[in-house]
């Protein structure tokens, strides 16, 4: 598992990766009242701003980690925001993305550096 | 998501260092509190606490919420009597204050030559002098504005006492437990309570849509009488967070948002604030800054209404979404001037500005997000019911 300094986690699963956010994250934001999230089919390119989350006062835009194409979003989050705050890195996820270069992934910390940053 | 933008709150932040920032007499115990902190007004405010903004909103409407608003401008206005008083403060506010009966207090809004809005405002009639409470980011001006009618009056900023709002349904069991007088009071009575032996300066009024109380006490008791309160099981500490969405849900203006210098007391739908005496043909009419518009207004109705909106679907629309007419094509007719997701009502809502003949509860207009055309209902406010305890009618004074 990878994160990055957006707080992001990016979890292998065979050729694709699974994004969401992480706990610390969640907690900085607060309660989720909206997520926005990319069509699947998508094809993003690396900092593209492609999911808004919105808490009561907050908005934030999240960006892709990676250049790919978005295989599967996470449906529920349209009617269950919340599902970010309560299990952040299982039913919180965002999307799937296939990467265009895999090596990418390279660039990001472990939890071990994530840790650290936020510590 | 680092660029997380906290809204609503960035008109206030105003400029210098955050070291230059104010604290009211509560700032330790926020911070005790695990509050986050942040610039509002020229004070370091808490925005939320622990519980985080949505909890602590449905607290505040499930039991009751403790807000410090100490940073909020509290002024005595003093002539040879009331009336007197009263008289001179009418000059500069278009509402009734001279017949506002001992111990009530009413809104009220300064108004500019244009009729523009310059704030607005809470009045009491404390006997024998008039009580404000102005907005935080206009309190040096409404200050400059008021010393203009010196020396008929006297014009005394309250710079020693903090203010404490105690908002929801508990409120009255938790304020009365110390003061039982707490529990005698309707909407809108002001009083002099003994709190622990420290007097306190009450109105039952507040911002949330909720029954609740304002409690003004001298600074150096304000932390002991915010622990008492917060010692009850009822009362949870609320921040600036669930403060703006707990009035934005019941319809109340923020100042600098809804209504400023460029919208009159008509268009921002206050029109209710101005009493009968200082209307047309009123006994005390015009008389005030602006009052040829105002009144001008009230007779032929204005180009542009403030009205409550509601999105369709969960996406908030934030202040400076643009309202069109149609769902595609064509210039934007409005703009909403605050919104975001109401924790109670469960859905998006929102306030702005609409063309009159498209104000009308039921119309539907669309909000312009991210590129995308989002129907809107306008609909009527509050977007929750008031639960204020008003005084029976026949005893109205």
């Amino acid at each position: 598992m990878k994160f990055t300094e957006e707080h992001e986690w990016l979890r292998p699963e065979d050729d694709i990766v699974v994004v969401g956010i992480t706990e610390h994250a969640t907690e900085q934001l607060g309660d989720l009242v909206f997520v926005e999230l990319p069509e699947a089919g998508a094809t993003v390119v690396k900092d593209d701003e492609i999911v808004v989350i919105e808490s009561v006062k907050a908005a934030s835009d999240i960006c892709a980690p990676l250049d790919g194409e978005i295989v599967e979003v996470n449906e529920a989050l349209a009617d269950n925001p919340a599902l970010v705050n309560e299990d952040p890195l299982g039913n919180g996820w965002f999307f799937k993305i296939r990467p265009a270069d895999p090596e990418q992934m390279d660039g990001y910390m472990d939890e071990a550096a994530y840790k650290a940053m936020i510590a | 998501m680092m660029q997380s933008r906290v809204i609503g709150f960035e008109n206030e932040v105003t400029g210098g260092n955050v070291s230059d920032l104010k604290q009211t007499p509560l700032h330790e115990l926020h911070v005790e509190l695990g509050a986050r902190m942040v610039p509002f007004a020229g004070y370091d405010m808490p925005v939320q606490y622990k519980l985080g903004v949505m909890k602590e909103h449905l607290h505040t409407r499930a039991k009751a919420g403790l807000f410090d608003v100490s940073h909020m401008g509290q002024v005595i206005v003093t002539g040879a009597d009331y009336a007197a008083a009263a008289r001179a403060l009418e000059t500069l506010i278009p509402v009734d204050i001279l017949g506002l009966a001992e111990n009530r207090q009413r809104y009220g809004l300064f108004t500019r030559d244009d009729g523009g809005i310059c704030d607005d405002l809470m009045l009491a009639n404390r006997g024998d002098h008039v009580l404000l409470v102005v907005n935080a980011a206009c309190k040096d001006a409404d200050m400059a504005h008021l010393k203009t009618l010196e020396p008929a009056v006297t014009v005394t900023p309250v710079t020693d006492r903090a203010l404490i709002a105690l908002q929801g349904p508990a409120a009255e069991e938790v304020l009365a437990a110390l003061d039982p007088r707490a529990a005698e009071m309707a909407f809108m009575d002001v009083a002099t309570l003994d709190l622990d032996g420290v007097e306190a300066w009450v109105s039952r009024s507040g911002y949330t849509g909720e029954d609740g109380y304002e409690i003004s006490v001298p600074e150096g008791a304000a932390q002991a009488i915010a622990r008492r309160l917060l010692d009850h099981d009822a009362v949870e500490p609320i921040g600036l967070g669930a403060r703006d969405s707990l009035r934005l849900e019941a319809g109340l203006c923020l100042y600098g948002h809804d209504i400023d210098t460029m919208t009159s007391p008509v268009e921002a739908a206050l029109g209710w604030a101005i009493q009968k005496v200082r209307r047309e043909g009123g006994a005390r009419e015009g008389g005030y800054p602006g009052a040829e518009v105002v009144m001008r207004q009230m007779r032929r109705g204005c180009d542009h209404l403030r009205v409550g909106l509601r999105p369709e679907g969960r996406a908030p629309m934030r202040e400076g979404v643009e309202l069109f007419a149609e769902p595609e094509g064509g210039k934007p007719i409005g703009r909403i001037t605050s919104g975001g997701f109401g924790p109670s009502v469960e859905t998006p809502v929102a306030m702005g500005y609409l063309p009159t003949d498209l104000s009308a509860v039921g119309t539907r207009v669309y909000g312009e997000l991210r590129g995308k055309r989002v129907p809107v209902t306008v609909t009527a406010l509050p977007f929750i019911p008031a639960r204020f305890k008003r005084k029976p009618a026949k005893a109205q004074a």
